[in-house]
C-alpha cells in the first residue's frame, strides 16, 4: 500500500475524529514560518494551546484577578473557586480519590523536586537505594542523584535494550530491602517507549518501594489512572498537555502527604504563625507556598478540559495512526536510521542522517516551516547508550495530520539535497 | 532557498566533507577542548606554538556542518600565523558573528571567512561558528584545558 493511501485510509478510518475543526481551535497553527506553513512536530517540547485555554487565562485577568484563599471579597472568592475548580478537574483526570492528592507546581520538574526534598529527605538514609531508568529525562534524573550525595545512598539503573525498552528482568534484579523508591517515565521524551509501568509498579510494591511516575509525556497522549495504577507519586507538566508554561501537578497518595513535610515555606501553607511555632496547613496547602500560579492552573483546567471533550482515546487512536505512518514515511529514506524502536511507543520518532548532524537537519527543515527538535532531548545517558550526540525527534499532538508528516518527509529529501 | 544557500555554502560544505588539518598533532605543545552543551559538539584543538607563532595546528571530535567547518577553516588560516595575527583573526571573526555590519571591501578581506557571514542570520547557530576559535584562543592565552563559548 502506498503512502498515500494509508493517509487518505487514516482519514477514513477516523472519519469520527475532526481534524479540521480541532485544527481551527488552535490560532497558532496559521502562521507561517519562512513563508511556508508552519509544521509543528516539536510537541514533546511544548504543546500549542487551544483558544478555550488563552480566553480562560484572558477571562482571568479580565474579570477575576485577585490573590486566593486571603480575600472576603468577591474576585477574591471567584479566584478561589476557580483554581480550586482546576485542582478538582486534575483529580478527575488522573482519576485520584480527592483533590487533597493534588498539588499545584511550576511544572513536572519541580514536582519531582517537591519530592525529592519533602519525601526523599525524610526517607532515605546512608546505604538506601534510589531506582531510575537508562531512559529517563534529566528531570527524573539529576534530583535523584542529589539525593543520593546528601544521604550517601546508591543510584541504581535499569538498562534499556537496543529497542529501547527497559530490561525488566535486570529491574527484578536491581529491586532489594535496601530500595527506598523507584522514580521512572511513563514514556520517554527521547525515544517513545511507554514503559510498562503498571507491571513495574507491582514488582517495586512487592518489595515494599514505593514509585514515583514522571509522566510529563504520558498524561498528553494515555489515559492515566493513579488509582489503577496504584503508584504513590504521579507528575507531569501543564505545558506538554495544551495548558500555559509555569503550571503543572503532583499526584501523591494522601498517606504520604500527610507523612511528609513541607516544601517551602511562606504564606499560605501555614495556620498560625508565632515566632515560637508554627503550624502547618493541612494537605494540599502545607505543599503550596505562596501566590500561586493562578491564571496558569486556571488554563491547566481548561486544557484538561478540551482534551476531555475530545476524548483521550480518540486522541491516543488518532496519534497511534499518525506515528504508525510517520514511522513507515521515515523509513522509506534510506538514510533515515530510527532511534527508539519498541513495541510500544507514543508521539516520538527520533531519527538521525548518517553524517549529517541532527542541528543541520533541524536549520534546514525549519527554513521548510517544519519545527523539529534537534539535540539531546535533556536525556544525554540515553544518547550515549546509543552512542549518539544528538538526534532529530518528530514529535505528534493531537492536531497533527498524515499531510504535516509528508511535509517533513519533503524537508528531510531538502536536507540529502543540500549535503548530497 | 535564497536563506539556506547562504547558511550551507559551498565552502562550509566542502570543508565540513573534508576537514583539513583532522586528526591529532603529536608535536601540539597545548590542547585544548571546545565543547558546546547545548547541542554537544565537541572538539580537540592541537596547537603546536612557539613564542612567536603557530608552527602547526589540528583537530579531531564531531558536530554540525558549521562548528566542523568553522574548524577547518580556522585552522587553515591560522597555520604559520603569528600569535597576534591569529589573535586578530579571532577577534574579527567573533565581531563578524555578533552581526555587526560589515562593508564589501572588509568581507572580501576576510577571504574564506566570510563563508560564515550566512550565519548571523541563525542565532541558534552563532555558538558553533565560534566555538574552535574560542578554543584556538584559549591554547593562545593559556588559560586552561576547556574553551567555551559563554
Amino acid at each position: 500500500m502506498s503512502s498515500m493511501t494509508v493517509a487518505s485510509g487514516m482519514k477514513r478510518q477516523r472519519s469520527d475524529y475532526d481534524i479540521e475543526a480541532i485544527r481551527r481551535e488552535f490560532p497558532i497553527l496559521r502562521e507561517t514560518v519562512h513563508g511556508k506553513p508552519l509544521v509543528y512536530l516539536d510537541n514533546a517540547a511544548t504543546t500549542q494551546k487551544p483558544q478555550s485555554v488563552i480566553d480562560a487565562i484572558v477571562h482571568y485577568y479580565l474579570h477575576d484577578n485577585s490573590n486566593v484563599h486571603r480575600g472576603v471579597h468577591l474576585l477574591s472568592e471567584r479566584a478561589t473557586a476557580d483554581y480550586e475548580a482546576a485542582r478538582v478537574k486534575i483529580q478527575h483526570f488522573l482519576n485520584a480519590s480527592s483533590e487533597k492528592e493534588i498539588i499545584f507546581t511550576r511544572g513536572c520538574t519541580e514536582a519531582i523536586n517537591l519530592v525529592m526534598y519533602s519525601w526523599g529527605r525524610s526517607h532515605v538514609g546512608p546505604g538506601d537505594e534510589i531506582v531510575i531508568s537508562a531512559i529517563e529525562h534529566h528531570s527524573n534524573i539529576v534530583p535523584w542523584q542529589m539525593l543520593c550525595e546528601e544521604k550517601g545512598a546508591v543510584l541504581r539503573v535499569i538498562p534499556v535494550n537496543e529497542q529501547g525498552e527497559l530490561v525488566l528482568d535486570e529491574y527484578e534484579k536491581v529491586l532489594c530491602e535496601r530500595t527506598r523508591l523507584v522514580a521512572i517515565s511513563h514514556v520517554s521524551n527521547a525515544l517513545g517507549t511507554i514503559n510498562p509501568i503498571r507491571t513495574m509498579i507491582e514488582m517495586a510494591h512487592a518489595h515494599g518501594a514505593p514509585v514515583l511516575i514522571d509522566g510529563a509525556q504520558g498524561v498528553p497522549h494515555l489515559k492515566v489512572d493513579v488509582q489503577a495504577l496504584d503508584c504513590d507519586f504521579y507528575a507531569f507538566s501543564g505545558h506538554k498537555v495544551y495548558a500555559p508554561t509555569g503550571i503543572g501537578a503532583l499526584y501523591a497518595k494522601r498517606r504520604w502527604l500527610e507523612a511528609m513535610p513541607p516544601f517551602q515555606g511562606g504564606g499560605d501553607m501555614i495556620l498560625s504563625v508565632t515566632f515560637g511555632k508554627t503550624i502547618y496547613n493541612e494537605i494540599p496547602y502545607k505543599f503550596e507556598a505562596g501566590t500561586p500560579n493562578i491564571s496558569g492552573a486556571i488554563g491547566l483546567g481548561a486544557a484538561l478540559d478540551y482534551v476531555s471533550s475530545i476524548g483521550l482515546d480518540a486522541i491516543a487512536a488518532w496519534e497511534h495512526d499518525l506515528l504508525a505512518y510517520a514511522t513507515a514515511r521515515l523509513t522509506e529514506l534510506p538514510e533515515v536510521k530510527l532511534i527508539g524502536t519498541a513495541a510500544e511507543k507514543a508521539s516520538v520518532v527520533s531519527f538521525v542522517l548518517d553524517g549529517i548532524h541532527p542541528h543541520d537537519i533541524g536549520t534546514i527543515v525549519d527554513q521548510e516551516g517544519v519545527a523539529i527538535r534537534t539535540g539531546h532531548h535533556c536525556a544525554q545517558p540515553v544518547m550515549r547508550r546509543y552512542g549518539l550526540a544528538a538526534t532529530a525527534r518528530c514529535s505528534l499532538a493531537l492536531y497533527n495530520t498524515p499531510e504535516e508528516i509528508d511535509a517533513l518527509v519533503r524537508a528531510i529529501r531538502r536536507v540529502l539535497e543540500v549535503f548530497g | 532557498m535564497a536563506d539556506l544557500r547562504e547558511l550551507y555554502q559551498q565552502v562550509i560544505l566542502d570543508h565540513y566533507k573534508n576537514p583539513r588539518n583532522y586528526g591529532r598533532l603529536e608535536s601540539a605543545t597545548q590542547q585544548v577542548e571546545g565543547y558546546n552543551p547545548l547541542c554537544g559538539d565537541h572538539y580537540t584543538i592541537f596547537v603546536d606554538l612557539d613564542d612567536a607563532t603557530i608552527r602547526d595546528i589540528s583537530f579531531d571530535g564531531s558536530g554540525c556542518a558549521i562548528s566542523k567547518a568553522s574548524a577547518s577553516v580556522m585552522s587553515s588560516s591560522v597555520k604559520g600565523k603569528s600569535r597576534e595575527e591569529a589573535e586578530e583573526m579571532f577577534r574579527k571573526f567573533r565581531e563578524l558573528m555578533m552581526g555587526e555590519g560589515v562593508s564589501e571591501e572588509e568581507a572580501e578581506k576576510l577571504g574564506r571567512l566570510a563563508a560564515f557571514l550566512g550565519v548571523r542570520e541563525h542565532p541558534s547557530r552563532i555558538k558553533c561558528a565560534t566555538l574552535a576559535w574560542h578554543a584556538l584562543h584559549t591554547a593562545l592565552t593559556g588559560e586552561g584545558e576547556v574553551a567555551s563559548t559563554e
